[in-house]
């Protein structure tokens, strides 16, 4: 397989995406490097195949977005709306994620070794999300399918309002949102944390994590809850 | 001394104007369950709108074209400002966006139909694009909604154009609602829920937070989409004036700003009722918006809630919009509020079925509840199979066809060629609540309320 390499200083990004939503797909070429990011957004967004691409340095918002089946790593940091709505393949931060990390993703792993900000995996539908640091608060908001694994700590409001979901986190929790519940960790679970943490090459101790899931006090409008959510 | 009224037994029975039978019913109801009223379909209060105003047709002093013979043009453009392929449609007129799961697959079926023999665009909602809709529709426009429920980057290529939904006239500021009878098994697939939920989407959406956000999210749309399609902004009636900036500003090819009487499938009622502007005063703060800008024309308008008519589609349009969509007409077009439904060849009583939901033909909002008596906002095996999309088909393409035919008529009247030709100096008002939204002179006078003389 073919290398190639693009220079975000010298070539325009609209050139990076037409050739991974096209040329990419012809299968010769399986890995591309991206030379001088500088925080550019909307790097290596709705790519359809099963290519690599390796991020040198820091990408801004939404890099990796819709991802599918592509195989994408960042070096760096990387802004909002990292590998949002992504539908299968790998997005791996090795550096910060900033706020609304894996929105929406429907399936595929977003790994991020560092922190991620505010929202981190909101409104996930099926997606899977590994974090070695901490998350910002309102993370996992109205998730409704997928897991995530947080191997630091987790701020206020963590699965506000989760649908199916399910969190599984190592350090403090600052608050859970409504509707959030600490639930015991099965054999399933702690093989699931075992699995999610080889995938992204994070060494913790599975047994070591807390569950967290829905009530379901919410499925349903209900007059006696008083809006206490 | 005499102290009781004279009249005694009228005025014994006088209605108070501030505790009339709906507010002593809307106590009582609050009272009894603790929650609000949900329902479907827009503001039924009286608002200043289209019927408001006038034309003031050719006379002497302008030449009028001949009805059936001279040409009048109706083609619309619509995202000509970045897209390398903009929207081309025959008429003015579209399909707004109405969800699969507020609305049967059968409804979006028919409008894919009826909007494609029309030459026309139809929109798909919260809850992803069906296959039924794809198939059926030439020209589809995808939303992409705070909730993104099926949103997913395949459909997104299937699309001809994106909508970005930031809010809807009927709600602005607020999600959608999908009560779980509706919520059945494809349905809840498709949006990735549990069978059966009382779904509550979010009314921000996930992954930005303001106009600069949006300018980049924008950007994502456009890279993932090679820059080939349109990127229309929605906004719910409210800040018009600046929201319609911030769209622009944002990056967007087409503005839709819906008004408050636009419908929905479900929502409180007090938000229907009590939150948001008439869409008579949002169309002129839209233009506004856009001739300040120096946009007029580069970013073009859709305007939807509460067309109805031909001639709403012509004031519309002579205020300054290039397009309207229509919801609730459509749903009516289809059979909503009627006595009967068609199947099998033969019409069927529906009334019965209004009366077990505790309402008649005429009066019903009852989308919410999934149990449309003429099979159109519903998920139930067996009502959806009270509308089949070829006769839903038939009589929207009739409807949409009437109103660009009344719109023609209009246009020529007033001596257009081009139905983009009508201009606000064609309108006048009969209110003046209406000359001050729309920014038309008080019929008979020069008086634009807040212009002066």
């Amino acid at each position: 397989m073919e290398r190639l390499t693009f220079d975000l200083a010298a070539q325009p990004l609209r050139e990076l995406n037409t050739f991974l939503h096209t040329g990419a797909k012809e299968g010769k070429v399986g890995h591309v490097t991206v030379l001088n990011p500088d925080g550019a957004h909307n790097i290596a967004v709705g790519l359809d195949c099963p290519i690599e691409v390796e991020v040198v340095g820091h990408a801004g918002y939404y890099a990796g977005g819709m991802n599918k089946s592509a195989t994408v790593t960042i070096t760096g940091s990387a802004g909002t709306g990292v590998a949002e709505n992504m539908m299968s393949g790998k997005v791996h931060v090795k550096g910060f994620a900033s706020n609304g990390a894996g929105a929406s993703a429907h399936g595929g792993l977003l790994v991020i070794e560092g922190d991620a900000g505010l929202r981190c995996g909101i409104s996930l539908k099926g997606g899977d999300i590994v974090v070695g640091g901490s998350v910002g608060s309102f993370s996992a908001f109205m998730a409704q399918a997928g897991r995530m694994v947080i191997c630091g700590d987790a701020g206020d409001a963590l699965g506000d309002s989760l649908y199916e979901a399910v969190l599984y986190v190592k350090g403090k929790v600052k608050s859970l949102g409504a509707d959030a519940q600490y639930e015991e960790m099965t054999e399933a679970d702690i093989a699931a944390v075992a699995s999610l943490l080889d995938q992204a090459g994070l060494d913790h101790d599975p047994k070591a994590f807390r569950r967290i899931a829905s009530q379901r006090a919410l499925y349903h409008w209900n007059a006696d809850a008083n809006q206490e959510y | 001394m005499e102290t009781k009224p004279v009249n005694f037994k009228n005025l014994s029975r006088e209605e108070s104007y501030g505790y009339d039978r709906k507010t002593l019913d809307y106590i009582r109801n609050a009272a009894a369950h603790g929650l609000y009223e949900i329902r479907g379909m827009g503001a039924k209060r009286k608002l200043p709108n289209f019927d408001d105003l006038v034309f003031l047709g050719a006379s002497m002093s302008r030449y009028p074209l001949e009805g059936y013979r001279e040409k009048c043009i109706t083609k619309t453009l619509l995202g000509t400002r970045f897209a390398k392929k903009p929207i081309e449609l025959d008429i003015p007129i579209t399909i707004a966006g109405m969800s699969f799961g507020a609305l049967s697959a059968n409804v979006k079926e028919s409008l894919g139909l009826a909007a494609t023999a029309l030459g026309t665009s139809t929109t798909t909602g919260d809850g992803g694009m069906t296959q039924e809709e794809r198939r059926s529709s030439k020209t589809l426009i995808y939303q992409c909604l705070p909730s993104r429920y099926g949103f997913n980057p395949d459909d997104l290529r299937k699309a001809d154009a994106i909508e970005v939904v930031i809010g809807q006239g009927a709600k602005p500021g607020g999600g959608g609602m999908l009560l779980g009878q509706k919520v059945n098994p494809r349905v809840a697939k498709m949006r990735t829920l549990p069978e059966g939920v009382d779904q509550r989407s979010a009314c921000r959406h996930p992954d930005w937070t303001g106009p600069d956000d949006l300018a980049i999210k924008i950007q994502e749309l456009r890279e993932i989409t090679d820059w080939e399609k349109p990127i229309y902004v929605k906004v719910g009636a409210t800040r018009t004036f600046n929201d319609v900036k911030l769209a622009v500003h944002s990056g967007a090819d087409v503005v839709v700003v819906d008004g408050m009487q636009g419908g929905t499938a479900a929502t409180q009622t007090c938000f229907i009722e009590h939150v948001g502007i008439p869409t008579l005063a949002a169309v002129r703060q839209a233009v506004n918006a856009l001739e300040d800008l120096d946009m007029k024309g580069k970013v073009q308008l859709i305007v939807s809630g509460g067309i109805r008519t031909g001639a709403d589609v012509a004031k519309a349009l002579a205020m300054g919009a290039d397009a309207v969509a229509i919801g609730q007409g459509v749903l009516v077009a289809l059979g909503c509020n009627g006595e009967t439904y068609f199947q099998n060849g033969a019409h069927h009583d529906a009334i019965a079925d209004y009366n077990a939901l505790g309402t008649a033909p005429g009066y019903c909002h009852h989308c919410h509840t999934g149990k449309c008596p003429v099979g159109i906002t519903t998920q139930d095996a067996i009502l959806e199979q009270r509308l089949s999309p070829e006769v839903g088909a038939k009589h929207l393409k009739n409807y949409i066809k009437t109103l660009n035919m009344e719109l023609t008529t209009i246009a020529r009247a007033c001596g257009k060629q081009n139905v983009h030709h009508l201009e606000p100096e064609d309108l006048v008002a009969l209110t003046i609540e209406a000359a001050a939204m729309a920014g038309v002179p008080l019929a008979g006078t020069n008086w634009i309320p807040g212009k002066g003389f």
